[in-house]
């Protein structure tokens, strides 16, 4: 073997931190099992993630060891449990660099929380009374754009038709990048709010949200980040980002369905509604009427899911364990190489930024005129598992011009060897619909 | 699984070669003719399907979409079995599709029924297909309904 010296003073191998995709690959039990046959080849992890063992066995621990409800019980489970559920709030909130513990709100899924924040000012907006940065009416405008996630598209649209209010959004460019230059035009004094997407589940480009923030905050806007594909997979720092609302999902970072966060600066939490009614929400409750507990107990109503976050606090643990500068760095050499491999297979085409720069790992793609639907079985019968389809994202599918497309997302466990596979199974797709 | 069981040459045939594909008037002076547009809200498969008919016989059953093999396979054997049949026949014809699409491999198909519909059988194993498959046939007994030819209501298990 040889080795490159690499000079003084030029960045160096070690200078990034980097793990062993074998030994992660060893912590997740379902990579060992044969699909059709074919050792499996999971390239779907925008969809969702796998799970290590360490999360797995926090879940099961939880429900044989410290099942109990929450915030509720003096007994000595339901303290555990109490404890372990904060606790895993408090490991998300370290996670994403939150000012505070109490900004961080346990959802269902990213769905959810931005659909907290947009019944929120729906319900602002039929009280003269509330925080007016919360009121919407006819001229008030929500921006959003052409890339987002149907979850960042319906709840504004629905929003706006409540309201009165005009919903606009940023188109995206031919090579799959936010088209900014309309962006003093986009963002003005009418608009109350831009809810964005930071790293696209279709494109997989990660948008620099720098610019559009600055001239949020010029308008006195608020600002919702996407974070569902980027919290997974790159170190994200809600103070850095200058966000005032972010959303992400558990399945997608290693932890179970059913668990998603909404994070928001302390001081506009407190000033929002509440959405959901029920138990756990409120301060007191009189036949009369009601008033609210502070956040983020105001946006928990009802037993939450206990277990989930417990096991989501695991999955923070898990990759702060192998560190998010490692599986950025992991995903983008994986990236480079999947850019490289597909451009090889004939008459295939890339949508989204063809080089390792400003995306991330999740690649759209045709296979000449092959239907995704067409491409996905015969993959699947290789044991290749990729997503097809128009990926909750119609609106780029559209601008692209196709019905669906083919993705291909790696994560943690993904190894070059998996893309490997990836292009010979294309291959004898092209055979079949020669 | 085996591939070839779901994508049977005939199945490819039909995909590659269309049979009777687009949207077209009614020949027979007289006829009722209606469409109907059904999409894959999961992969956004779409096809329109239009019936023209006198009330007795489906003198033209035409067709356009875009989405898979599977789906536009099925509508050109749609357009195959089911153009020139009268509304009786053709229904029965639709039952039996239906009934082999939602039999998860277990229906034995009757060639002397489905002609090359019998070549959908493996689609049955695939329960993701089984819509992709059914797509035209929903929109044909809607576009018929819209024509006034009525079918009893199917009951669809996919």
């Amino acid at each position: 073997m040889t080795s490159i010296a690499i000079p003084e003073g030029m960045p160096q191998y070690d200078d990034v931190p980097r793990f062993d995709v074998t030994r992660v690959r060893a912590d997740f039990p379902i990579l060992d099992r044969e699909v059709n046959g074919h050792p499996l080849v999971y390239l779907d992890s925008a969809n969702t993630s796998h799970k290590p063992r360490q999360v797995l066995q926090v879940l099961d621990e939880h429900y044989a060891r410290h099942n109990a409800n929450v915030s509720r019980s003096v007994h000595t489970l339901g303290t555990e449990a109490t404890e372990a559920y904060e606790g895993a709030r408090a490991k998300v909130a370290a996670f994403v660099n939150a000012p505070s513990v109490d900004e961080v709100v346990f959802t269902k899924n990213s769905t959810e929380a931005i659909n907290i924040v947009a019944y929120a000012f729906s319900n602002a907006s039929l009280r003269a009374d509330a925080d007016p940065r919360f009121r919407l009416g006819p001229g008030d405008e929500i921006v959003i754009s052409e890339m987002e996630h149907h979850s960042n598209i319906v709840p504004w649209q629905l929003l706006a038709e409540r309201t009165g209010a005009t919903l606009r959004w940023f188109p995206v460019t031919e090579q799959g990048r936010l088209d900014e230059s309309g962006l003093d035009d986009l963002v003005t004094e009418r608009t109350k709010l831009v809810s964005l997407v930071h790293v696209s589940n279709i494109l997989g480009t990660v948008n620099a949200t720098a610019r559009i923030t600055e001239r949020v905050r010029e308008v006195g806007a608020l600002l919702l980040l996407d974070c569902s594909q980027s919290v997974p997979h790159l170190p994200v720092d809600v103070v850095a980002l200058d966000a005032d609302f972010v959303a992400f999902t558990g399945h997608k970072m290693c932890g179970p369905t059913g668990i998603g966060v909404l994070w928001g600066r302390g001081e506009l939490l407190a000033a929002m509604p509440p959405v959901l009614g029920g138990g756990s929400m409120i301060e007191t409750v009189s036949m009369g009427g009601s008033t609210f507990a502070a956040p983020p107990a105001r946006f928990e109503a009802g037993t939450p899911p206990i277990a989930e976050a417990v096991a989501l606090g695991a999955a923070v643990d898990y990759l702060t364990a192998l560190d998010m500068r490692a599986v950025q760095w992991h995903e983008k050499e994986i990236t480079a190489y999947a850019l490289d491999a597909l451009a090889s297979v004939p008459g295939l085409r890339i949508f989204g930024p063809t080089v390792p720069v400003g995306r991330g790992g999740t690649i759209s793609f045709a296979l000449g005129d092959v239907h995704p639907h067409d491409v996905g079985q015969v993959l699947d019968s290789l044991g290749v598992q990729v997503r097809v389809g128009h990926h909750c994202a119609k609106p780029v599918c559209t601008r692209f011009g196709v019905p669906a497309m083919t993705r291909a997302s790696f994560y943690v466990y993904t190894t070059t060897g998996e893309i490997d596979a990836l292009v010979g199974a294309l291959e004898q797709v092209r055979k079949v619909f020669d | 699984m085996q591939l070839d069981q779901l994508y049977q040459e005939i199945i490819l045939d039909h995909y590659k070669h269309p049979h009777g594909r687009g949207l077209r008037d009614a020949a027979e002076p007289g006829d009722r003719v209606a469409e109907a547009h059904h999409v894959n809200p999961t992969c956004g498969d779409e096809v329109t399907v239009r019936v023209a008919t006198d009330g007795a016989v489906l003198h033209d059953i035409s067709y356009d979409g875009m989405g898979c093999s599977i789906s536009q396979a099925s509508a050109s054997v749609l357009h195959e079995l089911l153009r020139g049949r009268g509304a009786g026949e053709a229904f029965a014809v639709h039952e039996a599709f239906v009934e082999l699409m939602s039999g998860r491999g277990q229906v034995e198909p009757d060639e002397d029924v489905l002609g090359d519909g019998v070549a959908f059988a493996g689609v049955a194993r695939y329960p993701a297909r089984v819509k992709c498959a059914l797509l035209p046939w929903m929109a044909f007994k809607d576009a018929a309904a819209r024509a006034g030819v009525g079918a009893s209501p199917t009951e669809v298990t996919a």
